[in-house]
Protein backbone atom coordinates (compact mmCIF):
# COMPACT_ATOMS: atom_id res chain seq x y z
CA UNK A 1 0.00 0.00 0.00
CA UNK A 2 1.21 3.40 -1.10
CA UNK A 3 -1.61 5.53 -0.41
CA UNK A 4 -4.04 5.50 2.54
CA UNK A 5 -7.77 5.42 2.03
CA UNK A 6 -9.83 8.24 1.96
CA UNK A 7 -11.42 8.72 5.25
CA UNK A 8 -15.11 8.84 5.24
CA UNK A 9 -17.54 11.12 6.43
CA UNK A 10 -21.17 10.53 7.36
CA UNK A 11 -24.09 10.86 4.48
CA UNK A 12 -25.93 13.39 6.36
CA UNK A 13 -29.47 13.98 6.16
CA UNK A 14 -29.81 15.03 2.53
CA UNK A 15 -28.69 12.52 1.07
CA UNK A 16 -31.64 11.68 -1.33
CA UNK A 17 -30.64 15.08 -3.25
CA UNK A 18 -27.39 13.03 -4.85
CA UNK A 19 -28.28 9.22 -4.07
CA UNK A 20 -32.02 8.78 -4.10
CA UNK A 21 -33.92 11.01 -5.33
CA UNK A 22 -33.47 10.37 -8.81
CA UNK A 23 -31.08 7.20 -8.41
CA UNK A 24 -33.13 5.01 -6.07
CA UNK A 25 -33.18 0.92 -7.18
CA UNK A 26 -36.27 -0.53 -5.19
CA UNK A 27 -36.32 -3.69 -8.97
CA UNK A 28 -33.12 -5.44 -8.01
CA UNK A 29 -34.55 -8.23 -10.34
CA UNK A 30 -37.07 -7.15 -13.71
CA UNK A 31 -39.70 -9.57 -14.16
CA UNK A 32 -38.01 -11.68 -16.31
CA UNK A 33 -35.35 -12.72 -14.15
CA UNK A 34 -35.30 -16.09 -13.56
CA UNK A 35 -35.78 -17.14 -9.86
CA UNK A 36 -37.84 -17.18 -6.40
CA UNK A 37 -39.02 -13.58 -6.55
CA UNK A 38 -38.48 -12.09 -3.45
CA UNK A 39 -39.98 -8.81 -1.47
CA UNK A 40 -37.95 -7.62 0.86
CA UNK A 41 -39.35 -5.36 3.70
CA UNK A 42 -36.89 -4.08 5.27
CA UNK A 43 -36.24 -1.27 8.50
CA UNK A 44 -33.55 0.53 10.26
CA UNK A 45 -33.90 1.10 14.21
CA UNK A 46 -32.60 3.04 16.36
CA UNK A 47 -31.04 1.88 19.92
CA UNK A 48 -34.75 2.84 21.27
CA UNK A 49 -36.09 0.99 18.63
CA UNK A 50 -37.40 4.24 16.87
CA UNK A 51 -37.68 4.71 13.18
CA UNK A 52 -34.85 6.26 11.27
CA UNK A 53 -36.69 8.48 8.18
CA UNK A 54 -32.91 9.52 6.83
CA UNK A 55 -31.13 6.40 6.30
CA UNK A 56 -30.27 4.88 2.89
CA UNK A 57 -29.87 0.93 2.63
CA UNK A 58 -27.64 -0.31 -0.50
CA UNK A 59 -27.99 -4.24 -1.46
CA UNK A 60 -25.22 -6.46 -3.55
CA UNK A 61 -26.31 -10.23 -3.94
CA UNK A 62 -25.96 -12.49 -6.55
CA UNK A 63 -28.58 -13.93 -9.27
CA UNK A 64 -30.00 -17.40 -8.79
CA UNK A 65 -27.28 -19.65 -9.68
CA UNK A 66 -25.16 -17.60 -6.95
CA UNK A 67 -23.02 -15.62 -9.75
CA UNK A 68 -22.05 -12.13 -8.97
CA UNK A 69 -22.36 -9.47 -12.40
CA UNK A 70 -18.79 -8.42 -12.10
CA UNK A 71 -15.41 -8.94 -13.94
CA UNK A 72 -13.88 -10.73 -11.01
CA UNK A 73 -16.34 -13.60 -10.93
CA UNK A 74 -15.27 -15.82 -13.61
CA UNK A 75 -17.34 -18.73 -13.38
CA UNK A 76 -20.57 -17.22 -15.37
CA UNK A 77 -20.01 -14.20 -17.95
CA UNK A 78 -22.88 -15.30 -19.50
CA UNK A 79 -24.75 -14.26 -16.79
CA UNK A 80 -28.12 -13.17 -17.40
CA UNK A 81 -28.00 -9.39 -18.53
CA UNK A 82 -30.67 -7.94 -16.98
CA UNK A 83 -29.50 -8.89 -13.78
CA UNK A 84 -27.21 -6.31 -12.31
CA UNK A 85 -27.79 -6.87 -8.56
CA UNK A 86 -27.40 -3.52 -6.78
CA UNK A 87 -30.22 -2.09 -5.13
CA UNK A 88 -30.57 0.92 -2.91
CA UNK A 89 -33.44 3.04 -1.12
CA UNK A 90 -33.98 5.17 1.28
CA UNK A 91 -36.22 5.14 4.29
CA UNK A 92 -39.79 6.29 4.58
CA UNK A 93 -41.42 7.73 8.34
CA UNK A 94 -41.43 4.17 9.04
CA UNK A 95 -37.77 3.98 8.88
CA UNK A 96 -38.92 1.30 6.13
CA UNK A 97 -38.39 0.84 2.14
CA UNK A 98 -38.89 -2.68 -0.31
CA UNK A 99 -36.80 -4.09 -2.39
CA UNK A 100 -38.58 -6.28 -5.13
CA UNK A 101 -35.50 -8.87 -6.32
CA UNK A 102 -34.96 -13.03 -6.80
CA UNK A 103 -33.60 -14.98 -4.28
CA UNK A 104 -29.61 -15.47 -4.51
CA UNK A 105 -28.25 -18.80 -4.99
CA UNK A 106 -25.28 -20.39 -3.16
CA UNK A 107 -22.25 -18.40 -3.50
CA UNK A 108 -18.30 -20.30 -2.92
CA UNK A 109 -16.88 -19.68 0.42
CA UNK A 110 -13.50 -20.39 1.31
CA UNK A 111 -11.95 -23.49 0.15
CA UNK A 112 -14.71 -26.19 -0.88
CA UNK A 113 -17.21 -24.74 1.33
CA UNK A 114 -20.53 -22.71 0.04
CA UNK A 115 -22.32 -19.76 1.55
CA UNK A 116 -26.50 -20.05 1.69
CA UNK A 117 -28.41 -17.65 0.00
CA UNK A 118 -27.54 -13.73 1.09
CA UNK A 119 -27.71 -10.70 0.31
CA UNK A 120 -24.71 -8.28 1.21
CA UNK A 121 -26.14 -4.62 2.78
CA UNK A 122 -24.57 -1.66 3.71
CA UNK A 123 -26.67 1.09 5.93
CA UNK A 124 -26.05 5.54 5.47
CA UNK A 125 -27.22 7.67 7.12
CA UNK A 126 -26.68 10.64 9.61
CA UNK A 127 -24.70 9.80 12.36
CA UNK A 128 -23.13 6.88 10.68
CA UNK A 129 -19.55 8.16 9.76
CA UNK A 130 -18.31 4.89 8.16
CA UNK A 131 -20.77 2.64 6.29
CA UNK A 132 -22.20 -0.56 8.58
CA UNK A 133 -22.11 -3.98 6.73
CA UNK A 134 -24.32 -6.60 7.40
CA UNK A 135 -25.98 -9.74 5.07
CA UNK A 136 -29.31 -10.82 5.20
CA UNK A 137 -29.78 -14.64 5.31
CA UNK A 138 -33.25 -16.64 5.04
CA UNK A 139 -34.93 -17.71 7.84
CA UNK A 140 -35.45 -21.81 8.13
CA UNK A 141 -32.84 -22.46 4.78
CA UNK A 142 -31.36 -25.51 5.92
CA UNK A 143 -27.79 -23.94 4.24
CA UNK A 144 -27.66 -21.70 6.84
CA UNK A 145 -26.22 -24.46 8.90
CA UNK A 146 -23.27 -24.96 6.99
CA UNK A 147 -22.62 -20.99 6.09
CA UNK A 148 -19.23 -20.54 6.72
CA UNK A 149 -19.94 -17.13 7.35
CA UNK A 150 -22.59 -17.80 9.81
CA UNK A 151 -20.28 -20.01 11.45
CA UNK A 152 -18.27 -16.50 12.39
CA UNK A 153 -21.26 -15.12 14.85
CA UNK A 154 -22.17 -16.17 17.62
CA UNK A 155 -24.98 -18.49 17.77
CA UNK A 156 -27.40 -16.40 20.05
CA UNK A 157 -27.06 -13.91 17.54
CA UNK A 158 -27.73 -15.47 14.29
CA UNK A 159 -31.02 -14.52 14.29
CA UNK A 160 -30.76 -10.99 13.88
CA UNK A 161 -29.36 -11.92 10.04
CA UNK A 162 -32.45 -13.68 9.25
CA UNK A 163 -35.21 -12.13 7.05
CA UNK A 164 -38.30 -13.60 8.61
CA UNK A 165 -41.24 -15.15 6.12
CA UNK A 166 -43.99 -11.90 6.17
CA UNK A 167 -47.52 -14.20 7.50
CA UNK A 168 -49.34 -11.12 5.96
CA UNK A 169 -48.02 -11.73 2.49
CA UNK A 170 -46.60 -15.03 0.43
CA UNK A 171 -42.63 -14.16 -1.16
CA UNK A 172 -41.89 -11.60 1.15
CA UNK A 173 -39.44 -11.20 4.15
CA UNK A 174 -39.18 -8.95 6.99
CA UNK A 175 -35.50 -8.04 8.08
CA UNK A 176 -35.47 -5.49 10.97
CA UNK A 177 -31.91 -3.96 11.53
CA UNK A 178 -31.37 -2.48 15.11
CA UNK A 179 -28.55 -0.69 14.82
CA UNK A 180 -27.87 -0.52 18.83
CA UNK A 181 -29.67 -2.01 21.81
CA UNK A 182 -30.86 -5.23 22.86
CA UNK A 183 -31.69 -6.87 19.82
CA UNK A 184 -28.81 -5.10 17.77
CA UNK A 185 -28.03 -6.86 14.44
CA UNK A 186 -24.62 -8.34 13.59
CA UNK A 187 -22.08 -5.95 11.55
CA UNK A 188 -19.35 -7.18 9.72
CA UNK A 189 -15.71 -5.57 10.04
CA UNK A 190 -14.94 -6.47 6.19
CA UNK B 1 -1.37 -11.81 1.46
CA UNK B 2 -3.71 -14.66 0.51
CA UNK B 3 -5.72 -15.69 -2.75
CA UNK B 4 -8.12 -18.07 -2.76
CA UNK B 5 -9.45 -20.38 -5.80
CA UNK B 6 -13.36 -20.67 -5.63
CA UNK B 7 -14.03 -22.91 -8.67
CA UNK B 8 -13.26 -20.47 -11.55
CA UNK B 9 -13.20 -17.14 -9.60
CA UNK B 10 -10.57 -15.78 -7.97
CA UNK B 11 -10.65 -13.86 -4.79
CA UNK B 12 -8.49 -11.25 -4.00
CA UNK B 13 -8.91 -9.80 -0.50
CA UNK B 14 -9.12 -6.21 0.22
CA UNK B 15 -6.32 -4.29 2.38
CA UNK B 16 -8.15 -3.38 5.62
CA UNK B 17 -8.33 0.22 6.78
CA UNK B 18 -5.24 1.18 7.88
CA UNK B 19 -5.69 2.29 12.01
CA UNK B 20 -6.66 6.05 12.73
CA UNK B 21 -6.86 6.39 8.56
CA UNK B 22 -11.26 6.46 9.06
CA UNK B 23 -13.77 7.74 11.70
CA UNK B 24 -14.73 6.36 15.04
CA UNK B 25 -18.42 4.69 14.61
CA UNK B 26 -19.24 6.18 17.96
CA UNK B 27 -17.84 9.80 18.36
CA UNK B 28 -19.42 11.83 21.33
CA UNK B 29 -19.15 15.21 20.25
CA UNK B 30 -21.15 14.18 17.14
CA UNK B 31 -24.62 13.63 18.93
CA UNK B 32 -26.59 11.67 16.80
CA UNK B 33 -23.58 8.98 16.50
CA UNK B 34 -24.05 6.68 19.94
CA UNK B 35 -27.84 6.07 18.90
CA UNK B 36 -27.12 4.68 15.61
CA UNK B 37 -24.31 2.61 15.87
CA UNK B 38 -23.45 -0.80 17.71
CA UNK B 39 -22.27 -0.88 21.04
CA UNK B 40 -21.10 -4.72 20.19
CA UNK B 41 -17.94 -5.63 18.30
CA UNK B 42 -18.26 -6.24 14.90
CA UNK B 43 -17.68 -9.41 13.70
CA UNK B 44 -14.18 -10.13 11.41
CA UNK B 45 -14.87 -11.02 7.87
CA UNK B 46 -12.53 -13.06 5.77
CA UNK B 47 -13.32 -11.77 2.27
CA UNK B 48 -15.39 -13.68 -0.18
CA UNK B 49 -16.78 -13.54 -3.44
CA UNK B 50 -19.61 -11.65 -1.86
CA UNK B 51 -17.35 -8.67 -0.59
CA UNK B 52 -15.01 -8.54 -3.10
CA UNK B 53 -17.49 -7.73 -5.93
CA UNK B 54 -20.09 -5.08 -6.37
CA UNK B 55 -21.57 -3.00 -8.60
CA UNK B 56 -18.86 -1.87 -11.35
CA UNK B 57 -21.03 0.32 -13.76
CA UNK B 58 -23.11 3.35 -12.88
CA UNK B 59 -26.65 1.98 -13.08
CA UNK B 60 -28.03 4.69 -14.96
CA UNK B 61 -27.20 6.46 -18.35
CA UNK B 62 -25.20 9.37 -17.62
CA UNK B 63 -26.57 12.70 -19.43
CA UNK B 64 -24.38 15.34 -20.86
CA UNK B 65 -25.04 18.28 -18.11
CA UNK B 66 -24.91 15.56 -15.01
CA UNK B 67 -21.26 16.75 -13.94
CA UNK B 68 -22.25 20.70 -14.62
CA UNK B 69 -24.26 21.59 -11.96
CA UNK B 70 -24.12 25.39 -13.27
CA UNK B 71 -25.80 24.36 -16.63
CA UNK B 72 -28.69 22.01 -15.27
CA UNK B 73 -31.08 25.06 -14.94
CA UNK B 74 -32.86 28.01 -16.69
CA UNK B 75 -30.15 29.87 -15.77
CA UNK B 76 -26.96 29.88 -14.27
CA UNK B 77 -27.01 29.80 -10.40
CA UNK B 78 -25.72 32.45 -8.29
CA UNK B 79 -22.09 32.14 -6.33
CA UNK B 80 -18.96 31.25 -7.32
CA UNK B 81 -18.46 29.19 -10.38
CA UNK B 82 -15.77 26.31 -9.58
CA UNK B 83 -14.23 23.39 -11.02
CA UNK B 84 -13.39 20.53 -9.16
CA UNK B 85 -11.54 17.62 -10.83
CA UNK B 86 -9.12 14.99 -9.69
CA UNK B 87 -8.28 11.38 -9.85
CA UNK B 88 -10.09 8.06 -8.30
CA UNK B 89 -6.82 5.53 -7.21
CA UNK B 90 -6.32 2.54 -5.15
CA UNK B 91 -4.13 2.52 -2.34
CA UNK B 92 -1.46 0.81 -4.24
CA UNK B 93 -2.14 4.09 -6.74
CA UNK B 94 -3.81 2.46 -9.44
CA UNK B 95 -6.51 4.40 -11.25
CA UNK B 96 -9.93 3.34 -10.76
CA UNK B 97 -11.52 3.34 -14.49
CA UNK B 98 -15.47 3.85 -14.97
CA UNK B 99 -16.69 4.20 -11.70
CA UNK B 100 -19.88 5.79 -10.54
CA UNK B 101 -19.32 8.95 -8.72
CA UNK B 102 -22.32 11.26 -7.54
CA UNK B 103 -22.21 14.32 -5.35
CA UNK B 104 -24.45 16.69 -3.40
CA UNK B 105 -24.14 19.83 -1.87
CA UNK B 106 -26.14 23.48 -0.85
CA UNK B 107 -26.12 26.33 -2.40
CA UNK B 108 -24.21 29.65 -2.15
CA UNK B 109 -26.01 30.72 0.56
CA UNK B 110 -25.71 27.18 2.93
CA UNK B 111 -29.03 25.58 1.93
CA UNK B 112 -29.89 22.45 0.49
CA UNK B 113 -33.17 21.75 -1.82
CA UNK B 114 -34.57 19.46 0.58
CA UNK B 115 -37.91 19.89 2.24
CA UNK B 116 -35.92 18.82 5.63
CA UNK B 117 -33.52 21.95 5.49
CA UNK B 118 -35.33 25.00 7.40
CA UNK B 119 -31.96 26.94 7.35
CA UNK B 120 -33.82 30.80 6.37
CA UNK B 121 -31.56 30.87 3.39
CA UNK B 122 -32.05 31.34 0.23
CA UNK B 123 -33.02 28.68 -2.09
CA UNK B 124 -31.56 29.48 -5.82
CA UNK B 125 -34.36 28.51 -8.43
CA UNK B 126 -31.25 27.49 -10.59
CA UNK B 127 -29.39 24.99 -8.34
CA UNK B 128 -30.66 21.69 -8.09
CA UNK B 129 -27.60 20.13 -5.88
CA UNK B 130 -26.71 17.33 -7.36
CA UNK B 131 -24.46 15.78 -9.77
CA UNK B 132 -23.00 12.56 -11.14
CA UNK B 133 -20.32 11.19 -13.70
CA UNK B 134 -17.71 8.35 -14.64
CA UNK B 135 -14.21 8.07 -13.87
CA UNK B 136 -12.07 7.91 -17.26
CA UNK B 137 -9.58 5.07 -17.98
CA UNK B 138 -7.27 7.04 -15.93
CA UNK B 139 -9.59 7.65 -12.78
CA UNK B 140 -9.68 11.58 -13.92
CA UNK B 141 -13.57 12.91 -13.03
CA UNK B 142 -14.31 16.73 -13.36
CA UNK B 143 -17.40 18.40 -12.21
CA UNK B 144 -18.46 22.24 -12.31
CA UNK B 145 -20.44 23.64 -9.79
CA UNK B 146 -20.38 26.66 -7.34
CA UNK B 147 -18.87 26.66 -4.28
CA UNK B 148 -21.13 25.73 -1.28
CA UNK B 149 -21.92 28.08 1.94
CA UNK B 150 -21.53 26.82 5.60
CA UNK B 151 -24.83 26.24 7.05
CA UNK B 152 -26.14 26.10 10.88
CA UNK B 153 -26.96 22.66 12.39
CA UNK B 154 -28.27 21.64 15.56
CA UNK B 155 -25.86 19.40 16.76
CA UNK B 156 -24.84 22.30 19.78
CA UNK B 157 -24.68 26.02 20.64
CA UNK B 158 -23.75 27.69 17.69
CA UNK B 159 -23.03 24.59 15.07
CA UNK B 160 -22.20 25.33 11.91
CA UNK B 161 -20.72 23.13 8.82
CA UNK B 162 -17.65 24.18 7.31
CA UNK B 163 -18.46 24.37 3.35
CA UNK B 164 -18.47 21.05 2.20
CA UNK B 165 -19.82 18.72 -1.37
CA UNK B 166 -20.88 14.77 -0.42
CA UNK B 167 -18.79 12.73 -2.64
CA UNK B 168 -19.96 9.00 -3.16
CA UNK B 169 -17.47 7.02 -5.37
CA UNK B 170 -18.53 2.62 -5.97
CA UNK B 171 -14.99 1.16 -6.77
CA UNK B 172 -14.89 -2.47 -8.14
CA UNK B 173 -16.02 -4.33 -5.18
CA UNK B 174 -18.70 -3.64 -2.63
CA UNK B 175 -16.09 -2.82 0.73
CA UNK B 176 -14.47 -0.36 -1.58
CA UNK B 177 -17.53 1.95 -1.96
CA UNK B 178 -16.99 5.15 -0.11
CA UNK B 179 -19.28 8.17 1.18
CA UNK B 180 -17.64 11.20 1.90
CA UNK B 181 -17.18 15.01 2.32
CA UNK B 182 -14.49 17.21 0.82
CA UNK B 183 -14.05 20.14 1.92
CA UNK B 184 -12.04 23.34 1.17
CA UNK B 185 -8.45 24.95 2.75
CA UNK B 186 -8.34 26.93 5.01
CA UNK B 187 -11.83 26.92 6.60
CA UNK B 188 -12.07 28.52 9.90
CA UNK B 189 -15.25 26.08 10.61
CA UNK B 190 -12.60 23.11 10.80
CA UNK B 191 -11.75 23.70 14.96
CA UNK B 192 -15.54 23.63 15.51
CA UNK B 193 -16.96 21.10 13.23
CA UNK B 194 -17.37 17.25 15.03
CA UNK B 195 -18.03 15.74 11.69
CA UNK B 196 -14.51 16.75 10.32
CA UNK B 197 -12.96 16.42 14.13
CA UNK B 198 -14.04 12.91 14.31
CA UNK B 199 -10.72 12.04 12.12
CA UNK B 200 -8.70 11.94 14.64
CA UNK B 201 -4.74 11.64 12.89
CA UNK B 202 -4.23 15.15 11.45
CA UNK B 203 -3.03 13.80 8.07
CA UNK B 204 -5.98 11.75 7.38
CA UNK B 205 -7.92 14.94 7.80
CA UNK B 206 -5.96 16.48 5.07
CA UNK B 207 -7.26 13.98 2.89
CA UNK B 208 -10.68 15.47 3.10
CA UNK B 209 -9.59 18.64 1.72
CA UNK B 210 -9.19 20.01 -2.11
CA UNK B 211 -6.20 22.05 -2.97
CA UNK B 212 -6.95 25.15 -4.52
CA UNK B 213 -4.96 24.15 -8.20
CA UNK B 214 -4.32 27.06 -10.47
CA UNK B 215 -3.73 24.74 -13.28
CA UNK B 216 -7.13 23.30 -13.18
CA UNK B 217 -7.92 27.18 -12.60
CA UNK B 218 -9.72 28.59 -16.03
CA UNK B 219 -8.96 32.00 -16.85
CA UNK B 220 -11.89 34.55 -16.69
CA UNK B 221 -13.98 31.60 -15.99
CA UNK B 222 -13.88 29.52 -12.77
CA UNK B 223 -11.37 28.87 -9.71
CA UNK B 224 -10.28 25.12 -10.04
CA UNK B 225 -9.75 22.69 -6.94
CA UNK B 226 -8.26 19.58 -7.11
CA UNK B 227 -9.51 16.47 -4.71
CA UNK B 228 -8.21 13.11 -5.18
CA UNK B 229 -10.15 10.19 -3.63
CA UNK B 230 -8.16 7.02 -2.37
CA UNK B 231 -9.98 3.96 -2.45
CA UNK B 232 -9.05 0.35 -0.86
CA UNK B 233 -7.79 -2.25 -3.28
CA UNK B 234 -6.78 -5.55 -3.47
CA UNK B 235 -3.47 -7.16 -2.11
CA UNK B 236 -1.21 -7.55 -4.73
CA UNK B 237 0.51 -10.74 -4.60
CA UNK B 238 -1.41 -13.53 -5.03
CA UNK B 239 -0.95 -17.03 -3.83
CA UNK B 240 -2.68 -20.10 -4.98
Amino acid sequence: MEHVPTPSQTAGPYLHIGLTNTHSVTQIAAADVPGERVRLKCRVLDVEGAPLNDAMIEIWQADANGNYKHPDDLRAPETNSRFFGFGRAGTDENGACEFETIRPGKVPGPGNSSQASHLNVAIFARGILLQLHTRIYFAGDPANDTDPVLALVPADRRDTLMALPDPKQPSSWLFDIHLRGDQETVFFDV
Amino acid sequence: MSKVANERSVIHPYHRHPAGSQPPRVYEPYRSTPARNPSKPLIFLPHTLSEVTGPVYGHDPIAETDNDLTRQHAAAPLGERIIVTGRVLDDDGRPVSNTLIEIWQANAAGRYQHQRDQHPAPLDPNFGGAGRTLTDDNGNYRFVTIKPGAYPWFNHYNAWRPAHIHFSVFGRAFLSRLITQMYFPGDPLFAHDPVYQSVSDEKARQRMIAKFDLEATQPQWALGFRYDIVLRGPEATPFE
